[in-house]
């Protein structure tokens, strides 16, 4: 027990800093998988078939595949096959890899979930617009939006919640996040090796998170819960 | 009394079934027509052709004489030429249709409120065009017997409760005409007099409007002239009391005679 005193006063920054990064990957990814989500969904609803069919493959093969993969694949396929290694070196570049590949597997999913809150809306709130003489994008804005917001909360707190722990796969390319910082104390650290406890400890972590991340969600889902 | 609405020769297919075939009619400034006729009959097709929800292939429509779509002209009307067209026309839908994130008054100021906002004058007098809104909203509701659910969401209030809402919703931007698709079907019978009191007050005080209603006593006592409707054509129309009482076409007949046997 006091062995594990005296390390944890290296441990414990170790893996903020690992935590950091964790984080920076997180809201990286969010912010740029809300918005390229919803360009996939109107992709995969357009009018124009092959932009549909090709929206649709590609979502396919990103949610049919392990991210792990397409990790991989994005981080070594410009530099092996390409002899081009536009990412970079060092932890620049695997968090610009890890970056890409996370929001693009994640728009995919996002995408699938506002095609179901667009289309859960009925026909009918669109109609009783027109008939009130607004436009198609005061519908959309003044009608329609909130409710696709409430409807897609649920799934996308389930989603997001996923993203906090999926984050620990872009250990796979070194990405230096807190799996990497904790495995860091059992091959050997700031002279601490052998230490498996740091690994374990990592939990304790996203564990916070999430539970941070449900009580907001919670808190959100909760205020639209006025109108049904 | 003058003319107000000018059907001429509207035709309306989807894919290859005619669901409209060759309807014209007029009716009278302040006058209330109905519209009956079985499930399949195109009662609501042309309701929603008024209200250009649906445009129809072939056809005339004029509002007090101005020609506000031809079937041949249409395909150059541009988005903000349909919108004024459409607010010659209000529609009062089946299944209400509120917007639920708004109270009942909100979902009555609402396209009012977007309309004064593209006028020129709205910045200067903000404050003093939203407050008249909002009254005008608020008398409207209290004209349907709604004063005290007001400030209510949509899932609060009864159906025939959001039914009155989306009435008064439709009267807020002052139709020419105002169409009511099937407005009771969604409601039990006790809900159903609600509604129909309000639109009875409605034709008291010479709203135009036309009625599309499964309730034949309603279209009997109410309407200053009926229409039926049989497959996709008028087959029979005029004064109510005459149509109900001594129909002249057989189909009007069995019509009318499949509905006193369901209501006795």
């Amino acid at each position: 027990m006091d062995l594990i005193r005296e390390q944890m006063k290296i441990v414990i920054p170790a893996l903020n800093a690992g935590f950091l990064q964790t984080m920076r990957l997180f809201f990286v990814t969010l912010l740029g998988a809300i918005p390229f989500g919803l360009l996939i969904s109107l992709g995969s609803m357009s009018k124009i078939k092959p932009i549909r069919v090709f929206v649709k493959v590609v979502v396919w093969i990103v949610r049919g595949s392990p991210l792990m993969i397409q990790l991989l694949i994005i981080y070594y396929f410009p530099g092996l096959v390409w002899k081009n290694p536009i990412w970079g070196g060092g932890e620049t570049g695997r968090f610009l890899a890890a970056s890409v590949a996370f929001i693009f597997n994640y728009a995919c999913y996002f995408s699938e979930i506002y095609r179901g809150g667009i289309q859960s809306i009925p026909i009918g709130q669109e109609e009783a617009g027109l008939v009130l003489g607004m436009t198609k994008r005061q519908i959309f804005f003044k009608v329609k939006l909130l409710q696709m917001i409430k409807a897609i909360v649920p799934p996308m707190s389930n989603e997001i919640i996923t993203l906090v722990k999926d984050t620990s796969l872009s250990r796979i390319i070194a990405l230096q996040e807190i799996i990497w910082a904790g495995q860091a104390f059992m091959k050997g650290s700031q002279g601490i090796s052998g230490a498996i406890w740091p690994l374990f400890f990592t939990a304790v972590y996203y564990l916070i998170c999430n539970g941070v991340l449900t009580m907001l969600l919670g808190k959100l889902e909760k205020k639209l819960s006025y109108f049904k | 009394m003058s003319v107000i609405l000018e059907v001429e020769h509207i035709r309306k297919s989807f894919g290859d079934t005619e669901i409209l075939k060759d309807i014209s009619f007029a009716m009278d400034r302040g006058s209330t027509l109905s519209i009956i006729g079985s499930s399949g009959s195109g009662k609501t097709t042309l309701l929603r052709c008024l209200n250009f929800l649906e445009t129809p292939d072939e056809g005339i429509i004029r509002v007090h004489g101005e020609k506000i779509f031809d079937a041949k002209e249409c395909h150059n009307k541009s988005d903000a030429e349909i919108r004024k067209s459409r607010l010659h026309f209000g529609l009062v839908f089946q299944s209400f249709n509120l917007f639920p994130q708004y109270t009942a008054v909100q979902n009555v100021m609402l396209a009012e409120e977007l309309l004064a906002k593209e006028q020129p004058e709205y910045k200067a007098r903000k404050k003093e065009i939203h407050n008249n809104i909002e009254k005008h909203a608020r008398e409207l509701l209290s004209q349907m017997g709604l004063s005290n659910r007001e400030d209510n969401y949509p899932h609060q209030l009864s159906g025939g409760q959001c039914q009155r809402v989306a009435i008064a919703r439709a009267l807020a931007l002052n139709p020419d005409i105002l169409c009511f698709d099937e407005p009771t079907s969604a409601l039990d019978p006790e809900l159903t007099g609600e509604v129909l009191k309000v639109i009875r007050e409605l034709a008291q005080r010479n709203t135009t409007m036309i009625i599309v209603t499964h309730e034949m006593a309603f279209a009997r006592d109410v309407a200053d002239s009926v229409i039926f409707m049989d497959n996709g054509t008028i087959c029979e129309q005029g004064n109510p009391r005459e149509v109900f009482a001594n129909p002249k076409e057989l189909r009007t007949k069995q019509f009318l005679a499949r509905y006193r046997e369901g209501s006795s």
